[in-house]
């Protein structure tokens, strides 16, 4: 009020500086950073204590990449990826067999679990108002995530080694899809909810039906998130030991019989390697399960980052 | 048509069609008794013809369900829980809610494009296609395609980008994608839930000629929030306000009629307050 009075009888000149002060009673002294405010120091402490607590966390992370780094890299040749391990005492050898047993083991539980996750998983989005059913069935998903991995390798046994007769990548792979389940379940749930409602209210006022609307729409708009479910189950069956113990076990010679594959023998795997050759008292299998290990944790990190890239550029369309 | 007579004996005053010489043609026969969602009662009393080849607009505030009597043309609000009404909706003198009619197929006669643009999260074309997938075209699928999007006004601006996200255009012409989506399947109504409301005012105006320029060929349908805008499209009127005497807030029709006489002569009292914007 007291400018525009000011301006006016001024006559179009800048109100005198004594008469007006647009600032006066704002402490200035309140408005400045200081280091004796209680405030300010609480403020730096507790971002040092968040700094610390982080890289205490990253140590082991970087700590086990640096001995796999430093003790697998070593070893890490092309004859290491592409050989049968070697006998004891037998210099040279790899573990290329174990890396096509772990694909097609993961493989196999990818083929049994994602259409059976993605299946039950559009079951439990789409039920209507949330039945009992469907609240039954994603209860038993969240249990079994937490689900322990040997259990499933026990199912397995039971279920296929048993009638089967033997050992094998099938009951190998059943025992990984056991494990797959629950997480494709429900973050393909999660995906297929997070389709925007006014999408499927678009297909149904087109004159969609309801499995339709499901398969041209939902699922393939939901696919990127599904995808990321199923990256992050791979990842998890590819680090599997236990359940693998009970169901392929291992074996030192490729998975072939008469030059075909062949499901239903005894299986290697490179978790179960790592298992085997890091206990055995031979410098040249330890080498080989460090050189195993990396690979490992190299192909779970690729996986995790093709499971990223998917996501984010579903992100970018959206 | 007799049945467009027998639409203005509602007790909601006389709101005949007017200066109409000879019957108009009457493409959905509306006539809602009682709406209710579950025990709360919507909409009472709209009763109401839509004729072929004009736009129909529903005005009134908001929550006097004129969005709820829209959904019902094309059994949209199937999808509600709890939804049920008595009276009949019939389509070319045959009612959609017979217990013999599939609502999937009404919805392939009677289009509809909704308040928000939704299109999917496919390409352009794909989009438009969409409807000719669920029918199984088997035809020059191409071919239709760009009849739908010169129809909407919107080839010029995206025949070089066919392939790209439907997400990735603007409002106005997401709007318009969808409105070609809606047309591509050749509905004989179309039925358009406040389709400007997300828009700019050019948008809108770009979405308006449109209407004008589809009804040649398109029976139209629309709620709007915009006085001005049904003023300016819209051939006939139906003005819809809220009965709160039962304790609810019950929807019902005050007044139907040629755009022009609802706007400067209205008969209801509450047609003529909430135009002269006395309340809303």
């Amino acid at each position: 009020m007291a400018t525009s009075d000011t301006a006016l009888t001024d006559s179009g000149g800048l109100p005198p500086s004594d008469e007006f002060n647009p600032f006066a009673g704002v402490d200035f002294q309140g408005l400045e950073k200081s280091l004796r405010r209680p405030r300010t120091l609480l403020d730096l402490f507790l971002s040092g204590v968040v700094l610390v607590m982080t890289g205490l966390a990253l140590i082991p992370l970087f700590s086990v990449v640096w001995m796999l780094l430093v003790r697998g890299g070593r070893k890490l040749t092309w004859a290491a990826l592409t050989q049968a391990p070697p006998a004891p005492l037998e210099p040279g050898g790899g573990f290329g067999n174990a890396i096509i047993g772990t694909a097609l083991m993961v493989g196999l539980a990818g083929l049994l679990s994602v259409p059976a996750g993605i299946l039950t998983a559009t079951f439990l989005a789409e039920s209507r108002n949330d039945s009992r059913l469907a609240q039954v069935v994603r209860f038993a998903a969240k249990v079994l995530t937490g689900f322990p991995s040997i259990l499933a390798g026990v199912f397995a046994y039971g279920a296929v080694v048993l009638l089967t007769g033997g050992f094998s990548a099938l009951a190998g792979g059943v025992a990984l899809s056991i494990l797959m389940l629950p997480t494709i379940i429900l973050t393909a749930e999660d995906a297929i909810r997070m389709v925007p409602a006014k999408m499927r209210e678009a297909a149904i006022g087109m004159g969609a039906t309801h499995t339709q609307t499901v398969w041209m729409v939902l699922l393939p708009t939901a696919l990127p998130g599904i995808l990321t479910g199923v990256m992050l189950a791979v990842a998890r069956a590819a680090g599997e030991t236990a359940p693998l113990l009970f169901t392929a076990l291992f074996s030192n010679y490729w998975l072939t019989s008469g030059g075909r594959l062949d499901f239903m023998q005894p299986t290697a795997s490179l978790a179960v390697l790592i298992y085997n050759f890091a206990s055995m008292p031979f410098e040249n299998q330890m080498e080989l399960a460090w050189a195993a290990a990396l690979v490992l944790v190299l192909l779970v990190l690729a996986l995790n980052l093709v499971g990223q890239a998917v996501s984010r550029r579903q992100h970018q369309q959206a | 048509m007799s049945s467009s007579e027998a639409v203005h004996g509602n007790g909601n005053g006389n709101n005949g069609t007017g200066s109409e010489s000879r019957p108009p043609d009457v493409v959905i026969d509306c006539q809602i008794q009682d709406l209710h969602y579950g025990t709360f009662k919507a909409v009472r009393d709209a009763h109401l013809p839509i004729l072929k080849n004009s736009i129909t607009a529903f005005i009134g505030p908001s929550g006097c369900g004129k969005s709820t009597v829209l959904r019902c043309l094309n059994r949209m609000n199937d999808l509600v829980r709890g939804f049920r009404f008595s009276g009949h909706v019939r389509y070319r003198g045959k009612d959609i809610y017979a217990a013999t009619v599939d609502a999937v197929a009404v919805r392939r006669y009677i289009g509809m494009v909704f308040q928000q643009p939704n299109p999917f999260a496919m390409s352009i074309f794909n989009n438009v296609a969409f409807g000719l997938r669920l029918n199984g075209y088997k035809g020059d699928k191409a071919e239709r395609v760009e009849t739908a999007l010169r129809r909407s006004a919107l080839w010029d601006e995206v025949k070089d980008k066919l392939g790209k996200s439907g997400l990735s255009l603007s409002g106005g012409q997401q709007q318009r994608l969808c409105i070609a989506r809606a047309i591509a399947t050749e509905p004989e109504v179309l039925l358009m839930d406040e389709p400007c409301s997300a828009l700019d005012p050019i948008a809108t105006r770009k979405i308006e000629e449109l209407m004008v320029d589809l009804k040649n060929r398109y029976t139209i349908a629309i709620v709007t929030h915009n006085l001005q805008q049904a003023a300016r499209v819209a051939d006939k009127t139906g003005f819809l306000y809220v009965d709160t005497s039962e304790g609810g807030r019950t929807g019902y029709l005050v007044e139907f009629g040629d755009t022009k006489q609802l706007f400067t002569a209205p008969r209801e009292t509450h047609t003529r307050n909430y135009i002269s914007g006395e309340f809303s």
